[in-house]
């Protein structure tokens, strides 16, 4: 494969796999608030299109054609610059996650995945800690008291989550015995998916990201009855809309990692040995990885529902006195399981 | 080798392109209408009393200390774990054994942490 056309099939992945992502996060939003709606016995949006389908575009074109404030308080190049922080991290992380298996077109190899590095997890673990720096300098470069607060807490909750994050990884990393995304799933063939061998990694894995990405029950960076906005009080318009898209992306990536990491990323189990045609198994691989996700972000919402909010003090005791003793017995856990039975 | 990264340096600029379009159309698309009380600080419809550049709870820095220090840790056990099926077939379970003590090591140090009151938010 020659130097263009590297640069063209990548090109070609980044749009596909880029506007996919868009409209996911639109209609994440709008099915957000009509699952939202189901949960509490209400409609949820339905004046917009049919059945409100066109409210996500109503929204970002109400949100673009809004005035742009900075305080007067604020820290104008860090203010402006926070926002940007979170889309950069929402639009990157997603390159090295692979969502199908290699095909080949005209006589070339593609791998379906943007950048097939081997050092994938690295790469994610690297550009998603870099989304704390785009809330704490929101919360820190505002000048409003309610920001500072959520800046700060936020940065403590995520950083505390990271650890036991971390060493989640490292369950899967023992299995797949390599740092590249695509490695980690082939190793995940059959019924072998992470999930299932580790279900202690899994579960500290899931309730890391959860913290990560902010959502309920771990929330409190913008807990709306205690500090209004939290660190996106003083943004409006499209600076808003960028920490909001950003919020819904994570979201979109965390499933994608969970299914990668742990739900056996694209594969079905034993789909080869059917004998359908190479064709119909890879749409069929395809579909079911963004099947999964879609379940996961389907769970996304549904705990949101469940789940009260974690006081501040019961945020930190669970991450740092419960998940990440779990994860290190996960490690303890999975090395034992490869030395006993060889896997 | 370097052109497995060249993937990696185009979404990199594309996502940094796009960032900077979203957060600066609203300058373009939006009025600018500025007055006084609309720039400054929202304190629920009160006046904003005193500055958000003071002292920070020592909590939220002692945090952030406890993560270095673990956090490194992972990546003490990354590379060894990427190599665990490998080193286990040749060398057996001496691998496994000085992980588990470096790890009781990392346990020590947590225990010291959660005795002192390291962990508690009041």
């Amino acid at each position: 494969m020659s130097l263009l056309q590297l640069i063209g099939i990548t090109a070609v992945k980044i749009l596909i796999i880029f506007t996919m992502m868009m409209l996911t996060v639109s209609y994440l939003v709008y099915f957000e608030r009509k699952i939202s709606a189901w949960a509490q016995n209400r409609l949820g949006p339905n004046r917009v299109g049919w059945y409100g389908l066109l409210q996500p575009f109503a929204d970002v074109f109400k949100l673009a054609l809004k005035e742009d404030i900075v305080p007067t308080n604020a820290n104008k190049p860090i203010h402006t610059l926070a926002p940007v922080i979170a889309l950069f991290v929402a639009f990157t992380t997603y390159a090295v996650i692979p969502f199908g298996p290699d095909i080949s077109l005209f006589g070339i190899t593609i791998p379906l995945v943007v950048a097939d590095v081997n050092i994938g997890i690295l790469y994610v673990l690297a550009l998603s800690s870099l989304g704390v720096y785009a809330i704490t300098l929101a919360g820190w470069s505002s000048g409003s008291k309610y920001s500072l607060l959520g800046g700060i807490r936020s940065s403590a909750q995520m950083i505390s989550y990271e650890v036991s994050m971390g060493f989640s990884v490292a369950g899967v990393l023992l299995f797949a015995g390599s740092l590249r995304p695509a490695a980690i799933v082939l190793s995940q063939h059959g019924w072998m998916w992470n999930a299932l061998l580790q279900p202690i990694g899994f579960i500290t894995f899931v309730v890391s990201a959860f913290a990560e990405t902010n959502r309920l029950p771990f929330d409190l960076p913008e807990a709306e009855p205690e500090l209004v906005g939290g660190f996106h009080t003083e943004y409006s318009s499209m600076k808003f809309a960028g920490f909001f898209l950003a919020e819904y992306a994570n979201m979109i990536i965390a499933s994608a990692l969970i299914v990668t990491l742990y739900l056996g990323g694209w594969q079905v189990p034993y789909i080869e040995s059917i004998g359908l045609p190479a064709g119909l198994v890879i749409a069929i691989q395809i579909i079911s990885f963004f099947a999964k996700i879609a379940f996961l972000l389907f769970f996304f919402i549904w705990v949101r529902w469940s789940i009260p909010r974690f006081r501040y003090d019961q945020l930190m005791s669970l991450g740092w006195k419960v998940m990440f003793p779990l994860s290190l017995i996960n490690i303890v856990w999975v090395a034992g399981l490869i030395m006993i039975f060889r896997l | 080798m370097i052109e497995q990264y060249i993937p990696v340096f185009l979404v990199i600029a594309f996502a940094i392109v796009f960032a900077v379009l979203v957060v600066f159309s609203s300058k373009l698309l939006g009025p600018q209408r500025p007055t006084p009380e609309k720039l400054s600080t929202y304190e629920s419809g009160m006046k904003p009393v005193g500055s958000t550049h003071e002292r920070v709870s020592v909590k939220y820095y002692l945090v952030a200390m406890l993560f270095i220090i673990f956090d490194l840790e992972v990546i003490f056990v990354y590379p060894w774990a990427v190599k665990f099926r490998i080193l286990y077939n040749e060398i057996g379970t001496s691998v496994f054994v000085s992980m588990l003590i470096f790890l009781i090591v990392l346990e020590l140090g947590y225990l010291y942490v959660y005795k002192k009151g390291g962990f508690k938010w009041e």
